[in-house]
């Protein structure tokens, strides 16, 4: 081993820039993997301790500061947003890769539009669920109106991987189907979307973790009351908001530690279920 | 009677003429070559031919293609024109799902959905393209585990599924090696007793191996067209003869 680490260094001799490379890309993978796992184990064994059965109990109490409530919450506002912005930024993409020409002044307005939303910070869009959907429309603090704001917020998103996953997809996939007499509409629904899915998913992953990670927008639109909703117009803390207020009172930081490790747990979830789901559709 | 009567046919990419008045009558049943020069138009012409053309953007043409004696650019549906008039691409290009669904996507494209019906059209198509026992134990799997010359022709029997009159092919074995190039033109031979095939190729003994007729182009004029072995043997246009005697191109 010794020795040859020792060869490998005399190799370098003629190049020492080259060495002097090669050091500083294993600094930065040890860094990054460094952070990733100070992080990940400094927030579980600060966390893992403070999980207990009675952190899962239905209400939420002042000295039992449940994080159920905020679980259901969080899968209610995650599901609300998907369903709004899913089918939405999946057909924005369809359009701007299908069927707009090229060229067309519509998809650069998108596209710079999509580019521009997706720069703004969250507590802006917040503020503006705030005054529409909570104000203007009378929706008042809740998941219905949380949830359309995250999804304006992760539109962009959703559209953005989605076009670029069909664009991904082989144009002599489009035309061994066009040249069997099938349609614009067949060829699309049957041939481009299932071959973009596991591109389309990424991109749902990614939005998944912005909605689940998100605070700021949600403090204004969806509020912080900590008991499982009524309905969509009930208003209810994520886990993110849960964790942002423990943190913030003071009295319960280690709580907040746990909650952190829940919702890590729930975003490796999704994640591998994603994957799963991925290779279930592409299969074939 | 001719399958396909081609008048006066010009077509313009943008500002470019990539076809100049075209005209030429395709018999049935026979296999006709198209040869020439990179960019001469023989690809273009053969698009033409199922209209897949008109996915280029910009691309539009003048005069008349008559296939049966209809006027594909008239009121001809577009897409049962290509259930009439099927294509094989250069690149094999089956699509990410099983063999089986990729022959039975043309025929539930166009209405047939009955699991019997499917099962016999998949089993004759496969057949046809010589293709059935290296598939018939592996159905369900993925058509991209198959090697290139399968793929090829799998895409065939693809074509073949929507009961087409013709068979384009664009250049369908350039991709290909020799052995799979062979069982290709093979099975040209065998699929021109039902079927017209018009065939794009880059390879002149394939054009001399197999077709019975060959038309030449160049700079998007048809040069010279007639039986193969007087093209090749005793070509009336001197661009022909430079061509084939490899003085150019």
């Amino acid at each position: 081993m010794k020795k040859s680490l020792f060869k490998s260094l005399r190799a370098y001799r003629h190049q020492p820039l080259s060495l002097f490379l090669k050091l500083l890309v294993w600094l930065s993978i040890a860094l990054t993997v460094g952070a990733f796992v100070l992080l990940v184990g400094y927030v579980l064994v600060m966390g893992v301790p403070h999980l207990s059965l009675d952190f899962f109990s239905l209400t939420y109490t002042s000295d039992n500061v449940s994080l159920f409530p905020a679980l259901v919450n969080t899968l209610s506002i995650t599901a609300l947003a998907l369903v709004i912005a899913v089918p939405l930024g999946i057909f924005a993409a369809i359009y701007l890769v299908e069927y707009a020409k090229r060229g067309n002044k519509l998809v650069a307005l998108v596209r710079t539009t999509a580019e521009t939303l997706s720069g703004i910070p969250s507590i802006v869009y917040g503020l503006f669920g705030l005054l529409f959907f909570v104000t203007t429309l009378g929706w008042g603090y809740s998941l219905l109106a949380g949830a359309f704001t995250l999804a304006i917020m992760i539109l962009p998103l959703i559209m953005r991987t989605t076009e670029e996953a069909l664009k991904a997809v082989p144009d002599s996939f489009r035309e061994g189907s066009f040249g069997l007499g099938a349609g614009k509409l067949r060829t699309i629904f049957r041939i481009v979307l299932p071959s973009a899915v596991p591109g389309i998913l990424a991109g749902v992953i990614l939005a998944v973790g912005r909605i689940v990670g998100e605070t700021a927008a949600l403090i204004y639109t969806a509020g912080t009351v900590a008991a499982i909703p009524d309905g969509i117009f009930s208003s209810g803390r994520t886990l993110s908001v849960h964790m942002y207020t423990l943190a913030n009172e003071g009295l319960h930081v280690g709580k907040a530690y746990a909650t952190a490790v829940v919702l890590i747990i729930m975003v490796v979830g999704i994640n591998a279920l994603s994957g799963f789901l991925a290779k279930k559709i592409t299969k074939t | 009677m001719d399958k396909f009567t081609i008048q006066d046919l010009d077509l313009f990419y943008g500002d470019f003429q990539a076809l100049k008045k075209i005209q030429m009558k395709i018999q049935p049943k026979e296999i006709t070559a198209f040869i020439g020069p990179s960019g001469c138009g023989k690809s273009t012409l053969l698009k033409t031919l199922n209209r897949m053309n008109d996915l280029v953007e910009g691309c539009r043409t003048e005069g008349t293609v008559l296939l049966d004696d209809e006027n594909i650019f008239g009121t001809m549906d577009v897409n049962l024109l290509r259930k009439r008039v099927g294509m094989v691409f250069q690149k094999p290009n089956p699509f990410p799902m099983s063999i089986y669904d990729n022959i039975a996507y043309g025929p539930r494209t166009h209405g047939v959905h009955g699991r019997a019906q499917l099962d016999e059209i998949v089993e004759q198509s496969l057949r046809s393209a010589a293709i059935w026992d290296e598939t018939k134990d592996r159905l369900k799997k993925s058509a991209l585990g198959l090697s290139g010359g399968q793929q090829q022709r799998l895409c065939i029997a693809r074509a073949l599924a929507i009961k087409p009159d013709v068979l384009l092919m664009d250049e369908p074995t350039s991709a290909l090696d020799p052995i799979s190039t062979l069982k290709i033109e093979e099975l040209a031979l065998e699929l021109k007793q039902d079927y017209t095939i018009v065939m794009v190729t880059h390879n002149m003994q394939q054009a001399t191996r197999i077709s019975d007729k060959t038309a030449f182009f160049l700079l998007g004029e048809m040069v010279e067209f007639g039986d193969t072995e007087q093209v090749f043997s005793m070509p009336e246009d001197k661009r022909t003869e430079d061509y084939i005697t490899g003085r150019f191109g």
